[in-house]
């Protein structure tokens, strides 16, 4: 049951509020956790997935989902798109990380699912994408929605190995 | 089935891991009268057959022990030095034990990092663009298997030539990786591996592929 996964999030969280009573900190803290989480995860995803490297953003989308689904055991969906192709957003119907959360509202700034962004990030850098990801919407603070936003900064040229540019 | 070794390379081109698997251990000892019928070579770090070979000692292998002393290099575990010894006519008849020459770890991480711009060179020499790099590298007595993931680390495998099926136990060994090193809180990137759950389930994996 993801439960446990829920729960002991929220720990995190808390502890981290705790610890760094400083909001903006702890959002940091959390996409910093989820940058490093992701540079492992994206080997777990690739050794069990057989995936080939991706070579546009429509692809990388779909593969972003299939590993939500994967991890998570939920399938955002992909829309919004930018016309230059390069942005893409990610919109969760329920987000198992917040699942018994409400933010109270003196830390009404907390990106409470921040981690997700990191590992987003963590993942593709490993891959030679660089991305920007981040909330646009977050059902924790009222908005209809939560949604993720990824955007395609550059491709990695120098770190792509040897037989594979 | 033999598989004789496995590598992991980092994707900086440093050797991570390293396993050696079922490599047989040769081993001679044989008695010897004065003069000595064996060309040695006595370096600064070895003492090496270079001429003559007979009775399973052949060029190549090293001076492992003199009279049941074990010899560590050029010495021998009592101090004293072997090429003295050898060359003493009053010490014989001797009793020389030779082995085949294991590589040091140092040695391999030369080879691993030498591997590196080979792999590159083969992707690039290639007449198609997009090319990989070195996927298998086949010799008389053995075959080298190498698995790039999108990331950049590589797998190596080094098998008996008639070996076949070793892509898939390659990605076997990516999984592992991906679940006993990544998965560890206490290993850090790019560093060398060692996980004891590691080491041991790529030995379970390795015996259960060599059964059948």
């Amino acid at each position: 049951s993801s439960e446990l996964l829920t729960l002991t999030y929220g720990a995190l969280v808390s502890q981290m509020l705790r610890d760094f009573e400083n909001v903006d900190d702890v959002n940091k803290q959390l996409e910093r956790v989820g940058y490093n989480m992701g540079m492992r995860l994206i080997e777990d995803y690739l050794s069990r997935t057989n995936s080939l490297r991706c070579h546009d953003m429509k692809d990388t989308a779909d593969k972003i989902q299939q590993a939500f689904r994967m991890y998570l055991n939920i399938q955002p969906t992909i829309t919004n798109w930018a016309t230059t192709g390069d942005e893409f957003s990610l919109i969760f119907e329920t987000n198992p990380l917040a699942e018994f959360v409400e933010l109270p509202s003196d830390i009404g700034n907390l990106r409470y699912s921040a981690i997700l962004c990191g590992c987003i990030r963590g993942a593709l850098e490993m891959v030679q994408l660089e991305v920007q990801s981040w909330f646009a919407q977050d059902h924790l603070k009222g908005d209809g929605n939560t949604e993720i936003r990824v955007k395609f900064i550059r491709r990695l040229e120098d770190a792509i190995p040897a037989g594979e540019d | 089935m033999v598989i004789y070794g496995v590598y992991i390379v980092s994707k900086s081109g440093g050797l991570i891991f390293n396993l050696d698997h079922n490599v047989p251990k040769v081993e001679n000892e044989k008695s010897f009268s004065y003069p000595l019928d064996l060309k040695l070579e006595f370096d600064s770090k070895k003492v090496i057959v270079v001429f003559g070979q007979r009775d399973g000692i052949t060029v190549g292998h090293v001076l492992s022990g003199i009279n049941g002393v074990n010899v560590n290099g050029v010495t021998l575990e009592d101090g004293r030095d072997a090429k003295e010894v050898i060359e003493n006519r009053e010490n014989y008849p001797l009793n020389l034990r030779f082995h085949r020459p294991k590589m040091t770890t140092n040695e391999k991480i030369v080879l691993a990092s030498t591997f590196y711009p080979l792999f590159a060179i083969a992707s690039q020499l290639s007449p198609e663009p997009k090319s990989s790099g070195i996927e298998m590298l086949e010799t008389e007595t053995f075959k080298l298997n190498c698995f790039q993931t999108l990331t950049g680390v590589k797998f190596i495998l080094i098998s008996e030539p008639s070996q076949m099926g070793m892509e898939i136990l390659l990605r076997k060994i990516y999984e592992l990786y991906a679940d006993f090193v990544l998965k560890n809180p206490f290993y850090s990137l790019e560093m060398p591996i060692r996980c004891e759950l590691f080491d041991t389930n790529l030995q379970a994996l390795l015996e259960q592929v060599e059964k059948n």
